[in-house]
């Protein structure tokens, strides 16, 4: 009655086959779920920026993940080594994956040569998120930015990533922007590439 | 108005938004690591998933009433299938099966064959105390309780701790009559 002979048995997590990434669950649950996990890290901080450092070590957890699993499955157990081969691996393969669509922009910072931005009409994370007034410049995207970098920095591309909303002209809602400040190392290594 | 139809979960899965569920699952793995490193008990951990559940049910309820138009349910028995069959099945994309009544109808086991919370998961030696999935032991009691329905929801089978499937016991503790959250004013 219980549907035996349905489920099979692994005698470990790694004997299983990969799954192909195809399930879903609905929005709603997601949304859920990172409420509370925004909500439960608010218990343990006093400030926001320790609140954003929380989140995003959340993510990173997460970035570190996904990288290993996209690589596996998605890239035949390649990775990408150049600059602009991982940052468009991020916009595209990785947002499309965890977000069902390409980021909207990548850019590159016109003020410093190690600055890079992505950024995202609405981010997924932020859509049914409103930041009370006291809360100042806090962003939920700190958990993206998270994830951002656990997967650039698993990937040898140590980077600074954070989160911040860029008021757009004509739209009642911010934007958000990832940042992304490339540690020297991986400049240098990446001018020796040439 | 005319009631309006209930929805099969299907149909309510199909036409609302998604997400992909390895961002929902290893979403939820950060959030386990994060209380096993905060709080360090696992018994402590177990307590905070439910609770984080139960705060997700109390909410969630709204939704699932909204959106598949479900009226009310005749008898527990009911109350369980629709929570097995629709509930499950418009948040998780999966449904359960609802078994092992026992004589007076007031307790039941949900059996999930698949389960996204668990993808990917395996409890480490020092972990196998936890219940990886109370969340979900959480968001039904939490939901049931908006509903006037008082339960405990155990786990009796886990996967993660050797188990050939996962099992929730639900049990109605009581019915609460419905009243007013308010006095007349006298």
């Amino acid at each position: 009655m219980i549907g035996a002979g349905k489920v099979k048995h692994y005698a470990t997590v790694l004997d299983k086959p990969l799954s192909k990434g195809k399930q879903e669950v609905s929005l709603s649950a997601f949304a859920f779920l990172f409420s509370e996990l925004v909500q439960y890290n608010q218990t343990q901080v006093d400030n926001i920026a320790e609140l954003e450092r929380r989140l995003e070590d959340a993510g990173y957890a997460v970035g570190a993940r996904v990288l290993e699993l996209l690589c596996h499955r998605d890239k035949g157990n390649r990775r990408e080594t150049r600059l602009l081969g991982i940052l468009s691996f991020v916009h595209s393969t990785v947002w499309k994956v965890l977000f069902g669509k390409v980021a909207d922009s990548l850019e590159k910072g016109t003020e410093h040569e190690d600055e890079y931005m992505i950024s995202e009409k609405e981010l997924l994370v932020n859509r049914f998120i409103s930041i009370p007034k006291d809360m100042g410049t806090f962003n939920c995207g700190a958990f993206v930015a998270g994830i951002v970098r656990g997967v650039l920095d698993s990937a040898g591309f140590p980077a600074v990533v954070t989160a911040h909303f860029v008021p757009m002209e004509g739209q009642q809602r911010p934007r958000t922007t990832i940042l992304i400040k490339f540690a020297e190392e991986v400049l240098r290594r990446e001018a020796r590439l040439g | 108005m005319a009631p309006l139809a209930p929805r099969s979960g299907d149909a309510v899965f199909a036409n609302i938004e998604r997400v992909n569920a390895e961002l929902f699952t290893l979403t939820y793995g950060a959030i386990v690591r994060q209380l096993l490193t905060d709080l360090e008990e696992v018994e402590e951990v177990n307590k905070q998933l439910d609770q984080m559940g139960y705060n997700i049910g109390i909410r969630l309820i709204d939704e699932f009433l909204a959106k598949s138009n479900v009226s009310r349910c005749v008898d527990f028995k009911e109350t369980a299938e629709v929570i097995a069959k629709v509930g499950f099945k418009m948040f998780l994309g999966v449904t359960a099966s609802v078994t092992n009544w026992d004589a007076d109808g007031t307790t039941c086991s949900l059996v999930l064959e698949d389960n996204p919370l668990v993808d990917f998961v395996e409890l480490p030696d020092t972990c196998q105390g936890l219940y990886y999935c109370n969340i979900l032991s959480g968001v039904v009691r939490g939901a049931l309780e908006m509903v006037s329905m008082k339960t405990e929801v155990t786990w009796v089978r886990d996967m993660l701790r050797g188990d050939d499937t996962y099992e929730l016991r639900v049990k109605l503790l009581k019915q609460v009559p419905e009243e007013y959250p308010y006095k007349d004013d006298e």
